[in-house]
């Protein structure tokens, strides 16, 4: 039996529409019923519904105590989820083909531009969008990859829509930086060329940007100072309307990252982290989330000491945490996070902090849990459905629900080029 | 067993060893589920080991442990044949320079380091044997070495010796875009078929030659290292292991199997689902690799989870591989368990694991399954081989432990963490192609 054919069986879509209704249906209505429904809002339901009116949850709940609309689509699955939030991840930047002409998520000119917008570069229709979609992420933060000194904006977008307005629901997330030998100039004496030249490049640009918007605080109305668009996108980290993602691995340049924050007082999201296990208390201390490199990130380079454990370590120890698919050079061109959340399940997190992961804790570390992450009343209406337990390497996604319209699962197994 | 017990065992196991040097050790595992893969599934098995090989098999109903056993209670567990990757690159290999296009007399051997943790890494996965091969930059990289995962100090320690005491090993060869270079090397698809064409008939002139010259050393030609190894593979003495990915160059390789008659293992094999027929009908053997998404390089955009399915349900013996870096073979079993996420049979993966690997690199007859007589190599698992949730617990080649999840250093190499990464030399293979576009 194929994939395609065992999916159509296993998801029963029902229209039913032979019931009389009193008062004819006025909102556009999805019922999505479970064997077992996460919310991640409290305890797992047993036999529940959740009800989803104009793309937003109107109802959640166990069968038996829910409402249900008459005349509503139903979708049932053995196990529902809340649409998964990959917590970073370059997707819609960096394309499946890796050629040159589909690889925006890294612009090498310069070291320092926090100006590049994430908007400017993302391709709603990236085919890897709709293979990650596939597997249950609804909600992706993606955008400027590491490997610069500050490479340019995130943003925020559901796996949908044909065009990046569609998409896109956080314009501008967070301004994306790297400390660490990726950020380092190849080119010998060119700057930055040492970890000790990237943080002080860091340091006189922040101040550059403190400077910058002193004087437009002094300025008289008719002469501030003349517009600097990579200033004022650092002003906006240093306002805390941004937070700055810091992609850090060795031990040494996660408390350079600490000690910057401290200077500057920006909101630090510390990113990848592969020697985070050995810092605990001091990201604990310094009240700092940590986005966890792919749990099967390959054990190299910066990353030599990774750990399997490490988000599990980070969560026992009280720091929140989300996980991601991140970026790869080479193959596979995307991870999947649902895959890196089960290998994090199966080392010490378990279950239902992995889910966590990729959902209301990762929602809540990228400031969209008012939206998504959980299955509660009058958020965003954003499922997916499994034949199974999530996380098992023999389950899979039946069908995917983002603001209420339906998406196929996993049953196209194949990127066939149009 | 806490720290210190397993550190006073530890050491009281040296003291026995030492001891008694000479005895072969026996090792009795009972309450385990068997999965024997040439087998039926037993339940409450029991298995005997008898100094490197496996001297009893079966339900714990009708196979007696011998007295001087020592037991292993294994209830609750799963025990299977220690798992044969048919394609790696631990240990740094370093095959064929940038010289030549085609080198089949450079051997692999000669440049891996038996002290890489990368062999522990493959341990900590339940891998027991294993295909090291040179890149996949050119058309022929040189010779492969079959290695069994036994402790090792050097190289020796590794090596698998045929009956007739050959170094067991293989020749890589590739096709597509990763051996299209600058010159010397192919520019393209048909000058690269040509290349190997004219490298294989001066193989077979070399073989006129050396059979017209019969006893007389005189007329003999020259010793040539290069059209000897090409002759073991012309002879069916050297398994091919061809790199390919797109359909077209899949069927290239089969094209050219049929013109010398020389066996192969089509290796990754991307495009399998759209040639599956024309595999099957060959009767090649696949080790195909799962990715968890398509694309990075533009010769695999195609590669599907179904490649399994698609080759079983022709017909064709599949098996798979780790090509590690490019994957962990710390998850080699998420292979195989992802291919039945895509249809293949459950029994067809786990045959795919072991039974088909050991078939490709013709040691079938030693390891690959659990049965009496066959090399002691096995993987003993928490749960089911295809759960996330299972872990490796122990590996076990020819009689002898060589992980154990319960030691601390064997749980830093398995899970990572601080020291875990200490210098090791890291595989580049198909890595060599980083830059964008090539």
């Amino acid at each position: 039996m194929s994939g395609a054919t065992r999916t159509l069986m296993g998801l029963v879509l029902t229209a039913l529409l032979s019931f009389p209704v009193a008062s004819p249906l006025q909102a556009d209505v999805l019922v999505v019923k479970g064997q077992t429904v996460y919310t991640m809002a409290g305890e797992p339901i047993k036999d529940g519904v959740v009800v989803i009116e104009d793309g937003t949850i109107a109802a959640v709940g166990a069968e038996s105590r829910t409402e249900v609309p008459a005349g509503a689509k139903v979708l049932e699955a053995a196990v529902v989820t809340p649409g998964l939030v990959d917590a970073h991840s370059v997707v819609g930047l960096a394309g499946y083909l890796n050629q040159r002409q589909d690889q925006d998520q890294l612009e090498r000119s310069s070291p320092i531009q926090p100006e590049l917008r994430a908007i400017d570069a993302y391709n709603a229709r990236e085919r890897l969008i709709e293979w990650v979609r596939g597997f249950g992420v609804t909600t992706i933060h993606t955008g400027h990859a590491p490997g610069a000194l500050v490479s340019g904006e995130t943003l925020i977008a559901k796996t949908r829509g044909d065009t990046v307005a569609e998409a896109v629901f956080v314009p501008a997330a967070m301004i994306a930086a790297t400390l660490g030998e990726s950020a380092v100039s190849s080119e010998p004496k060119k700057a930055p060329g040492t970890r000790g030249k990237l943080a002080a490049m860091l340091r006189a640009e922040l101040v550059k940007a403190q400077e910058h918007a002193a004087k437009r605080e002094r300025a008289e109305e008719d002469e501030p100072p003349a517009r600097d668009l990579r200033l004022e996108s650092l002003e906006r980290v240093l306002s805390g309307e941004l937070p700055l993602l810091v992609t850090v691995d060795r031990q040494q340049d996660i408390t350079t990252a600490l000690r910057l924050q401290r200077e500057f007082g920006f909101r630090l999201v510390l990113d990848s982290a592969a020697d985070a296990h050995l810092l605990i208390d001091e990201i604990r201390a310094a009240g700092v989330p940590v986005i966890v490199h792919p749990t099967m990130a390959r054990a190299r380079g910066e990353r030599e000491n990774l750990s399997m454990e490490t988000a599990a370590l980070l969560a026992d120890a009280g720091i929140p945490i989300a996980l991601q698919s991140g970026y790869e050079s080479y193959v596979p061109k995307t991870r999947v996070v649902l895959y890196e959340a089960a290998i994090a399940a199966s080392r010490g997190l378990g279950r239902e902090r992995a889910l966590g992961a990729i959902t209301i804790d990762a929602a809540r570390l990228l400031g969209v849990d008012d939206r998504v992450g959980s299955l509660e009343v009058g958020k965003d209406g954003d499922l997916a459905l499994y034949d199974g337990d999530p996380f098992e390497y023999t389950s899979h996604c039946e069908a995917v629900v983002i603001d209420g319209e339906v998406y196929a699962g996993e049953q196209t197994w194949r990127i066939v080029a149009e | 067993m806490n720290r210190a017990g397993a550190a006073r065992w530890a050491i009281a196991a040296v003291l026995v060893m030492s001891a008694t040097p000479a005895a072969a050790e026996v090792h009795a595992f009972v309450g385990a589920e068997l999965i024997p893969i040439t087998g039926e599934v037993i339940s409450d098995g029991v298995l005997v080991i008898d100094g490197t090989t496996i001297s009893a098999i079966g339900p714990a109903s009708s196979v007696s442990v011998p007295s001087e056993a020592t037991l292993h209670d294994v209830s609750g567990k799963v025990i299977m044949p220690g798992l044969v990757d048919t394609h790696s690159h631990i240990g740094g290999p370093r095959a064929a320079d940038g010289s030549a296009p085609i080198q089949p007399d450079v051997r692999v051997l000669d440049s891996i380091d038996a002290r890489d943790p990368g062999f522990q890494r493959a341990r900590s996965g339940g891998l027991t044997a294993l295909n090291v091969m040179p890149g996949s930059g050119h058309l022929m990289s040189g010779q492969t070495v079959y290695l069994k995962l036994r402790p090792a100090e050097t190289i020796d320690d590794l090596l698998i010796h045929t009956e007739d005491g050959r170094i067991a090993g293989g020749m890589k060869m590739a096709n597509g875009t990763n051996s299209r270079r600058d010159p010397p090397f192919p520019g393209t698809r048909g000058k690269s078929a040509a290349l190997v064409r004219a490298s294989f008939v001066e193989a077979q002139e070399y073989r006129r030659k050396l059979e017209a010259a019969g006893d007389d050393a005189g007329k003999r030609p020259d010793r040539d290292l290069a059209m000897e190894a090409l002759l073991e593979v012309l002879d069916g003495e050297r398994v091919v292991h061809h790199h390919t990915h797109r359909h077209d160059d899949i069927l290239t390789v089969l094209r050219l199997r049929e013109e010398f008659g020389f066996k192969v293992v089509l290796q990754h094999v991307s495009d399998a689902w759209k040639v599956a027929d024309e595999i099957a009908a060959a009767g090649v053997p696949s080790s195909i690799i799962v990715i968890d998404s398509p694309g990075g390089k533009l010769e695999t955009v195609h590669v599907s989870y179904e490649n399994g399915r698609a080759l079983e349900e022709a017909g064709a013996l599949v098996g798979f591989h780790t090509d590690d870096s490019i994957t962990d073979s710390r998850l080699f079993l998420r292979s195989a368990a992802l291919a039945v996420r895509a249809g293949m049979s459950r029994e067809g993966a786990l045959y795919g694991m072991t039974m088909a690997g050991a078939r490709m690199m013709e040691l079938d007859e030693r390891i690959g399954s659990l049965e009496v007589g066959k090399d002691a190599d096995i993987v003993i698992l928490s749960g089911d081989p295809l759960s996330v949730y299972s872990r490796v617990l122990e590996t076990w080649v020819e009689g002898e432990k060589v992980f154990d999840l319960e030691r601390e250093d064997d749980r830093l190499i398995a899970n990572g963490g601080w020291g875990a990464g200490n210098p090791r030399h890291q595989a580049l293979d198909c890595l060599e192609e980083l830059e964008v576009g090539r």
